[in-house]
């Protein structure tokens, strides 16, 4: 926002630092012109930032929770999506839209939702999953300098994590990390399976199994090449993420190895998402629902036993 | 007027000859609303149009040919071929946008007129809609922002009665638009919609009080579609005694009495020489290159920062 006077941010309560207090402290600095507060009108309020940025502003707007996307969507995906294209290239839309999914705070169905794989169907937007506050802060600026829109996706339960976020650094938008480097096992996980995937990694070691974890950061446009690259060597397959496992994203990656690969996998591919149920509100039962370290060293067993 | 007329005909006959095909929404009528209202615009003013959009682009100076070639899917079109007639763009012309979905893109010019009110040069964002967008929750949300942010945009309503195939006394107790205008304490007036010079009285008042930071406002335009919902609607939800009233108020005939009748004939056969010569342009034109099919979008392989 320093760098580019065209750079605003716009939602609900984001003056105010939003529930997480991601936007904390921005109106103070940049005041009520750029940091605009508005009322609870979702659909409006993301149009309003699709004409803005039709008209020359790099605006973030802010989805306090990605369940609440469905009011925004006919903006997002009939306007902002496509004005690019239906225009012949005669308009542009710097637009980043900042929203946070995720289940594991006890809030219930509709607060806690994992719905990137809606977002990364419609041609036109990039969808960008940061698992670090290091890629939370670079991939965000990335998106705020592509001049076509960006869904960045955030997850609650990783706004406690802490990590060294370097000064201005930019993550490019459709590039994957290699988060562990393995031999026997490709597991390819996002956002807050990222972590889960390394902790999997560190107990799978001691059993001897080497895992490779692949972080693809954004999941439209899909980084193919390092996926691919890893799968080639260790010939095996896990892709794990926190949203349900039918038509996630995962079924995207599974489906593109098996295209560009099949040729080089030893076992089929295994998928480790949530079951096809909303999320419950009960700790019992979201800790039934929610999947981590536990499915994804028993998905690499798996693998690694066919 | 004539040009806006004589250009709709030939749509019509190139419907029935299959040279434009798809869903084409005519506004034969309803001219005046569309040459009044830009009549009171300046250069720098920008505008969104609905999916009823051809007229709005002519009476604000598109090239008539290039609008054709775009309704006929040519590559010399406004959008290379890729919009159609409910997604003409022309931002040369600060046009820049329709929409295929109703009321989509009224909080579109609430987002160029944040822009428009923050330069503080006294431009005005307008946007066209039908009666049928005053129920959505788009036109809703955006007459409360727009109200609250003082935004300098104009929302003119074109109140032809129906919502696609149905009378507005089936959607809606409010007998007019302009009724809604008064909770959110909007500068509000109904004119008669197929008097140009009414609407262009309307219109002068309703820009100078958003000009003059006073926005945002509303104006109501009562007119009538002559034409079906779209070409090919048999609309047989209409009585011929209310059409045959309806042609009786035709504007171009109400505008009649205001020039010669040599002024008129000259004015009526200067618009059909424009529309044959539209017609040769578009048609000469080619269809575009199937390569074109994934250009202006993101490449789904490649990295979106390039």
């Amino acid at each position: 926002m320093r760098r580019d006077g065209g750079v605003v941010v716009i939602g609900e309560d984001v003056a105010e630092g939003g529930p997480y207090g991601a936007t904390r402290d921005l109106v103070a600095e940049f005041g009520d012109r750029r940091v605009i507060d508005t009322p609870i009108s979702e659909a409006a309020v993301t149009g309003v930032a699709v004409g803005a940025a039709l008209s020359g502003w790099r605006p973030v707007v802010e989805i306090m929770f990605i369940d609440f996307i469905t009011l925004a969507l006919d903006q997002l995906v009939n306007h902002a999506a496509k004005a690019r294209y239906m225009s012949g290239g005669q308009l542009r839309v710097p637009l980043v839209l900042r929203t946070q999914g995720g289940a594991g705070v006890r809030s219930g169905a509709q607060h806690s939702q994992s719905l990137e794989a809606w977002l990364a169907h419609v041609p036109g937007l990039a969808v960008v999953m940061p698992a670090t506050p290091a890629d939370a802060a670079g991939l965000l600026r990335a998106a705020i300098r592509a001049d076509d829109p960006v869904v960045v996706v955030e997850n609650k339960a990783l706004y406690y994590e802490k990590g060294e976020v370097a000064d201005g650094a930019l993550v490019p938008i459709g590039a994957a990390v290699t988060r562990r480097d393995g031999r026997d096992v490709t597991v390819v996980a996002t956002s807050r399976l990222v972590g889960e995937a390394l902790a999997a990694a560190d107990e799978l070691a001691a059993e001897g199994v080497s895992v490779e974890v692949i972080d693809p950061r954004t999941i439209n446009p899909l980084d193919r090449e390092t996926i691919l690259r890893s799968v080639s060597r260790t010939t095996r397959l896990v892709v794990a993420h926190e949203a349900a496992t039918i038509g996630g994203f995962g079924a995207e990656v599974a489906a593109m190895v098996a295209e560009e690969a099949i040729d080089r996998l030893a076992a089929p591919i295994v998928r480790v998402g949530a079951p096809f149920t909303p999320v419950p509100a009960s700790p019992v039962l979201e800790d039934a629902y929610l999947v981590g370290r536990r499915e994804i060293a028993d998905a690499v067993r798996r693998v690694l036993r066919w | 007027m004539w040009l806006l007329r004589a250009f709709e005909e030939r749509v019509s006959e190139l419907v029935g000859t299959g040279e434009v095909s798809g869903l084409v929404h005519l506004s034969i009528g309803q001219e005046a609303v569309a040459v009044g209202v830009m009549d009171a615009l300046r250069a720098s003013d920008v505008v969104y149009s609905s999916h009823r959009a051809h007229g709005h682009f002519l009476a604000r100076g598109s090239d008539p040919g290039r609008v054709l070639a775009e309704v006929m899917g040519r590559r010399d079109g406004l959008c290379g071929g890729k919009g159609g007639s409910m997604h003409l763009v022309d931002r040369e012309h600060g046009l820049l946008g329709a929409s295929g979905v109703v009321g989509g893109t009224i909080p579109l010019a609430l987002g160029s007129a944040l822009v428009a009110r923050d330069a503080g040069r006294g431009d005005v964002a307008v946007v066209f809609f039908g009666d049928g967008a005053a129920q959505t929750g788009h036109f809703h949300e955006s007459l409360n922002l727009a109200s609250l942010w003082s935004l300098p945009v104009l929302l003119v309503c074109e109140n032809n009665g129906y919502a696609e195939f149905t009378p507005r006394s089936a959607h809606t107790k409010v007998a007019h638009v302009v009724g809604l205008a008064a909770p959110y304490r909007i500068a509000a007036r109904v004119v008669d919609g197929n008097d140009v010079l009414a609407v262009l009285d309307g219109a002068r008042e309703l820009v100078a009080v958003c000009r003059a930071g006073n926005g945002p406002a509303l104006l109501e335009c009562l007119t009538y579609r002559l034409r079906g919902h779209y070409e090919g609607d048999p609309a047989k939800y209409r009585e011929a005694t209310e059409l045959a009233e309806w042609r009786e108020k035709d504007p171009l005939l109400r505008f009649a009495p205001r020039v010669s009748a040599d002024e008129a004939v000259a004015a009526e056969r200067e618009a059909r020489a424009m529309v044959e010569r539209a017609t040769v342009f578009a048609r000469q034109s080619p269809f575009p290159d199937p390569r074109e099919l994934t250009t202006d979008v993101r490449d789904p392989l490649r990295n979106v920062n390039g």
